[in-house]
């Protein structure tokens, strides 16, 4: 199996290199972005549940953003 | 990637988030209670001690501390209000765990495993960037009590969570002098700026109510947060 993937890939040793950097860089870059868009969530959670002032949020989380030292009103 | 940042990062915040609730209920909210009774004017500070009492109530009709509370005022059972704080503890302390995990996903991201042992750690130090240091210039703030403008504090809040929150990364991460110089500059930054301020301290509920509220609040935090790093972390780890 490893064998025939090697042939599949030719002798281009530079052509296979290039692939891996750009594989590489994507990994890199998808991995950065997906721990940005989690980070995202949870800060506007945290924003949504803990501080935003609508008033149904706010009764609603009252007793819970007083206990965790949130300015609350 | 990102499934096992959600998964583990909401699992955990729930998990901890459950354990947060019964310990405030076990510690917090008989003190949120009483000091609402203040609040209301249906117990009075300094009353039967002195002329006290007849101010008190009157600081209680001028101050910022009479707003709010509407959930009590349209008849919501004990219940429905007890249900719904077990539910936001759940989900801020979701908010948190996927905070935790993305700091978890960078550390790797930098060639630094996370494992549960270092998710204690890691727990702490949300819990110093969120809770702890914040609460220095902002107190946790009992019902009854006064305080400045609320925008005005949640910029301040907000400002020192991030700076405290980098300020440690700084010192814990980096190297050489120049990443510890600049995290402690950020870890000093908020308290030499200070905390927005009343412009009188007026509170209708007793300092001594206060005091205790506010360091319970903080037990409670430090507890929840470190159940909540380790469960992260473990989490984390396992799926490795």
């Amino acid at each position: 199996m490893r064998e025939g993937n090697a042939r599949a890939v030719g002798c281009d040793g530079k052509e296979k290199t290039m692939n891996a950097l750009n594989q590489t860089a994507a990994k890199t870059s998808t991995g950065l972005m997906s721990i940005l868009f989690v980070a995202l969530i949870g800060a506007t959670v945290m924003f949504v549940a803990g501080h935003a002032q609508s008033a149904t949020l706010h009764d609603a989380a009252h007793d819970m953003r007083h206990a965790t030292g949130f300015p609350c009103h | 990637m990102i499934q096992r940042m959600l998964a583990g990062g909401l699992i955990a915040g729930f998990a901890a988030g459950l354990l947060g609730a019964l310990l405030h209920f076990a510690f917090v909210q008989e003190l949120i209670l009483l000091g609402e009774e203040y609040e209301t004017g249906a117990l009075v500070h300094f009353a039967g001690v002195g002329e006290g009492a007849a101010e008190a109530s009157q600081d209680h009709a001028e101050g910022e501390a009479a707003q709010g509370h509407g959930d009590e005022e349209d008849g919501g059972s004990a219940l429905t209000r007890n249900g719904l704080t077990v539910l936001f503890t759940g989900l801020i302390y979701a908010g948190y765990g996927l905070l935790l995990v993305a700091g978890f996903a960078l550390a790797e991201h930098f060639g630094r495993r996370v494992e549960a042992r270092d998710g204690v750690l890691w727990g702490l130090a949300g819990f110093a960037a969120l809770q702890l240091v914040p609460a220095m210039g902002l107190a946790p703030e009992l019902p009854g009590s006064v305080a400045a403008d609320l925008a005005d504090r949640q910029i301040w809040w907000f400002g020192t969570a991030l700076a405290t929150a980098t300020g440690l990364a700084a010192l814990a991460f980096g190297r050489g002098v120049m990443p510890a110089v600049i995290g402690g500059a950020l870890l000093a930054a908020p308290h030499v700026i200070g905390a927005p301020l009343p412009e009188g301290f007026h509170g209708v509920a007793p300092p001594e109510v206060a005091g205790e509220f506010s360091a319970r609040v903080l037990g409670v935090g430090f507890a929840t947060w470190a159940v909540l790093g380790w469960l992260a972390a473990r989490l984390w780890s396992r799926d490795a």
